[in-house]
């Protein structure tokens, strides 16, 4: 449970962790994740705000008090991008530092040490040191480092951003194994990290959670634009009504078969489709059931074996289309045309 | 201007000699000579000599108007060293007999070194002399931190002399290679004493009080001084010494604590 | 202008330095080197050792080492604080700290021997309250060892100072949260994450203690065996006997000289294994 104000980052957040959950925590950059983490870990003393952990206050500002536990006595083992393992210590005493610090004897610790070394398929680096090793082998030690110090909560800061695209595979697949039934929380920039690691997904948006859920349902249907980014979708805030949603001039038919009852008209609604869902026309195209709305291209960019089309304001909306219908159509940015989707692709429910 | 005429005649002459001594193709700086142009005189003297040096080229320049004096004030040995590395001395005026004789010995002095002051040790005590020192055989008293020179140099060596003559063993705190040193550390009140030269313990003013003793005649320190070899103005290095041995020079030795040769 | 001798030994990569440049940097160098070589030049080979193994050189240089050693061990345990908290820590006055501690690095040392003087001599500000316990100073293998660490102090504190923010707050970061105490951190940690850089700072503060002469000679005196360091006795030597001071001279190069080189290859060492963790892997390890 964290409740916590930084006001110097304008960062204001508050969540409760499970047992045996894992959530992971999106946002744009400089959204304050990063700060979230450094708060947990008691590496930055937010200003306001109380946090604990099994029973164990990890800070408790709120007014009158001022309880604060400093960072080794919390049990939340932080990893990090790079894997900061000490340079100075082999592999086996890296992974057996947490056990040692935790009062461990020397035998015991190095026992330790091989079991989470084996977990992590890296008992064969033991006696190696930090700089003898790939990316993708020290941010192994490293998780093995910080299981091995037992913590209650796991706090992951981008594990895999700094690896290469062969390595991270491999790491992910081994997080989700360990990570299993772990209290933990992991901050990506990957929707697949956060469907394949994490049961429950925030986004994390300005320093306040803008939206949460379990991941699955917000990658389908996401409430905010960080997060239908993240799950590759279009997006479209606005007003529901009878048959659809209006955003400023903006009309759009949809579908909300999978919803039950009717609609909120009037309420705040959101619109989102897939840009492979979207044609492109250089005149307006009618007949039902369909959605077409003139926009200007701001940008061409490849994408996969196609073309994304970016279009409307700050290129919000996207097409994915084919190389060739690009060339056939003569798109280049700068250009008004018309965006069509079939009403079936276009998804509307409540914000 | 007391000699006008002898001015006249001594920067006269040192015109012509530097013209003389001066390479052909430097000879052009000469056209412009006589009395108007400034002549410099560099004298090395021991540090001892400050004050009295001091006073003295002020009045050796009013003498002889033209003159400019160069002082340098170090210790003799330091000195010596510098001259027999090509320092522009004219005038070397040292502490003690032993560096002046290293200085013949290299063949760098012109003429037989005069004799110009003696001097002899006093101790130094700090201002309200705490320890009570009233005689040299207060020194070797127990507890009393005594700071002498270190025997390597003139006014440590002057000591040596009075421990053998007198058959007394000082026990000091620690043994300075300069005047300078002892008084800072008896100035200061570090120290309950130091053995320093008359002359410097006066110099030293408020902060140092000045203890006279019968035992200091058995080391009686003489300062000779000498023109130096090649000097670039012999006359006026000369002209120099003689004012030192002269009435006035030695009035103003005596003034500053000095005694005479 | 570019020395042919220069030319000749084309490095392998670009490495964007003008030819004058070598002329100015030989210039340079030779200004450091030439007064050695005149110095080493002007030794008496005959009375050599008979010179330096004489009495009084043997008690200097044995002092010489015996205090740079004592002001050495001084710096780190006064050193290390200052130099965490100036690199870790933030507080008021904490420039202001760090220009003071570095004072002593500008400061002329006779400047510095009559600070201490006026701190630690009999009328000092510290100096009465411990003459009433019974501790003088002044005059003592104490004085040189305390006006040593005054001078050298500064060098271990830039150089660690340097290191720690170096090698940055991260790895301290990691380990709290692994569970290690401040205590631990540092013991484990932090020291040797930056031995090299205490390790040069400390040879460095060596070299400044034993090369340290004017606060020596105003704050603690002259006596054989007892404040009489090396530099000291050869500038009494001078007096009397260059040839022993130019001999003592090059013992007291030679000294320095070897400490110098064995902190450069000691950190080289070190240095070389440091290189962190933090590269990206290149090919990956899949298995």
């Amino acid at each position: 449970m964290v409740e916590a104000a930084v006001a110097a980052r304008g960062f204001d957040v508050s969540l409760t962790v499970g047992p045996g959950e894992t959530v992971a925590v999106m946002g744009p950059n400089g959204a304050g994740k990063s700060t979230l983490l450094n708060v947990i870990a008691g590496l930055l003393q937010p200003d306001s705000g109380r946090s604990g952990l099994d029973g164990k206050t990890l800070f408790d500002l709120t007014e009158g008090r001022n309880q604060w536990t400093a960072p080794h006595r919390r049990g939340t083992a932080l990893l990090a991008q790079e894997p900061l393992l000490f340079p100075h210590l082999s592999v086996l005493e890296n992974v057996a530092f947490g056990p040692r610090s935790g009062g461990a004897a020397r035998r015991a610790a190095a026992g330790s040490a091989l079991h989470w070394l084996a977990e992590v398929e890296a008992a064969d680096l033991r006696s190696r040191r930090p700089a003898e090793l790939s990316g993708g082998q020290a941010q192994r030690v490293a998780v093995a480092r910080a299981l091995a110090a037992e913590p209650g909560l796991l706090l992951l800061d981008e594990p895999m951003a700094a690896l290469d695209i062969h390595a991270a595979p491999l790491l992910r697949r081994l997080l989700r194994r360990v990570l299993a039934g772990r209290r933990a929380i992991i901050i990506t920039h990957d929707a697949l990290d956060a469907l394949m690691l994490a049961d429950r997904v925030i986004i994390l948006e300005d320093g306040k959670i803008s939206e949460e859920g379990p991941t699955r349902d917000v990658l389908q249907r996401p409430r905010s634009r960080f997060a239908a980014g993240l799950a590759g979708l279009n997006f479209v805030a606005g007003q529901i009504t009878g048959h659809g949603l209006r955003a400023g001039a903006l009309n759009l038919y949809g579908q909300h078969d999978d919803l039950p009852g009717p609609l909120p008209t009037g309420q705040p609604g959101v619109a989102v489709f897939p840009p492979s869902a979207v044609s492109i026309f250089l005149s307006e195209a009618h007949g039902s059931p369909r959605n077409s709305f003139a926009v200007t291209i701001t940008d061409l960019e490849p994408h996969g074996d196609g073309i994304r089309v970016r279009a409307g304001e700050g290129g919000l909306l996207t097409a994915d289309i084919t190389t060739a219908a690009a060339a056939d159509l003569g798109l280049a940015p700068g250009m008004q045309v018309y965006f069509v989707v079939k009403a079936g692709a276009v998804a509307i429910y409540p914000a | 201007m007391k000699h006008p005429l002898a001015a006249w005649a001594a920067a006269v002459l040192m015109v012509l000699t530097l013209a003389a001594c001066a390479p052909a193709g430097q000879g052009g700086t000469n056209d412009d000579g006589a009395a108007g142009q400034r002549r410099t005189l560099t004298v090395f003297a021991a540090a001892s000599l400050k004050g009295a040096f001091t006073e003295l080229a002020g009045k050796f320049e009013a003498a002889n108007p033209g003159t400019q004096i160069t002082l340098s004030f170090a210790g003799s040995a330091d000195l010596v060293t510098q001259i027999s590395q090509g320092a522009p001395a004219d005038v070397f005026a040292s502490a003690d007999a032993r560096n002046m004789a290293k200085l013949a010995d290299q063949g760098l002095v012109d003429g037989e070194p005069r004799d110009f002051a003696t001097n002899t040790l006093a101790i130094a005590v700090p201002a309200g002399n705490p320890a009570g020192i009233k005689s040299f055989g207060d020194l070797a008293r127990q507890g009393v931190k005594v700071v002498v020179c270190a025997s390597q140099v003139p006014c440590g060596a002057a000591t040596t002399t009075i421990e053998q003559e007198t058959g007394a063993a000082l026990k000091p705190v620690s043994e300075e290679s300069s005047v300078t040193d002892v008084l800072g550390k008896v100035s200061s009140g570090e120290a309950d004493a130091g053995l320093v030269y008359v002359t410097d313990a006066r110099s030293a003013g408020a902060t140092v009080e000045q203890v006279p003793f019968p035992e200091a005649a058995k080391a009686v320190n003489t300062y000779p001084l000498a023109a130096v070899k090649g000097a670039g103005n012999k006359p006026a290095a000369d002209a120099f010494v003689a004012f030192v041995l002269g009435a006035e020079g030695q009035a103003v030795l005596a003034a500053a604590g000095f005694g005479a040769p | 202008m570019t020395p042919p001798t220069f030319k000749a030994r084309r490095p392998a990569t670009y490495t964007g330095i003008p030819g004058w440049i070598y002329a100015v940097a030989a210039a340079g160098a030779l200004l450091v080197v030439l007064p050695l070589v005149g110095m080493v030049a002007r030794v008496n080979w005959a009375r050599f050792i008979p010179l330096v193994t004489s009495e009084s050189s043997l008690a200097a240089l044995g002092l010489s080492l015996r205090t740079s050693a004592a002001s050495t061990v001084l710096c780190i345990v006064l050193g290390v604080p200052l130099a965490l908290v100036l690199a870790r820590g933030s507080f008021r006055g904490q420039r202001v700290l760090r220009s003071l501690v570095l004072l002593p690095l500008v400061l002329p040392p006779v400047v510095g021997g009559i600070a201490l003087l006026y701190t630690f001599g009999r009328q000092g500000l510290l100096g009465r309250t411990l003459e009433v316990a019974g501790i003088q100073i002044a005059f003592s293998t104490t004085a040189v060892v305390l006006a040593q660490t005054f001078v050298a102090l500064p060098f271990l504190v830039v150089s660690l100072e340097g290191a720690l923010r170096t090698a940055g707050p991260k790895y301290e970061a990691v380990a709290a949260t692994l569970g290690a105490s401040p205590s631990t951190v540092l013991r484990r940690v932090t020291l040797p994450l930056v031995l090299p850089g205490l390790a040069s700072g400390a040879v460095l503060s060596f070299a400044r203690s034993l090369g340290e002469f004017g606060a020596t000679l105003t704050f603690a005196g002259s006596l054989q065996g007892v404040t009489r360091t090396l530099p000291l006795e050869i500038y009494l030597q001078r007096e009397t006997d260059a040839e022993a001071a130019v001999a003592l001279s090059l013992v007291l190069v030679a000294v320095a000289v070897a400490v110098v080189a064995l902190a450069y290859r000691g950190s080289g060492m070190v240095g070389r294994e440091i290189t962190t963790t933090t590269a990206p892997a290149r090919g990956g390890d899949v298995r």
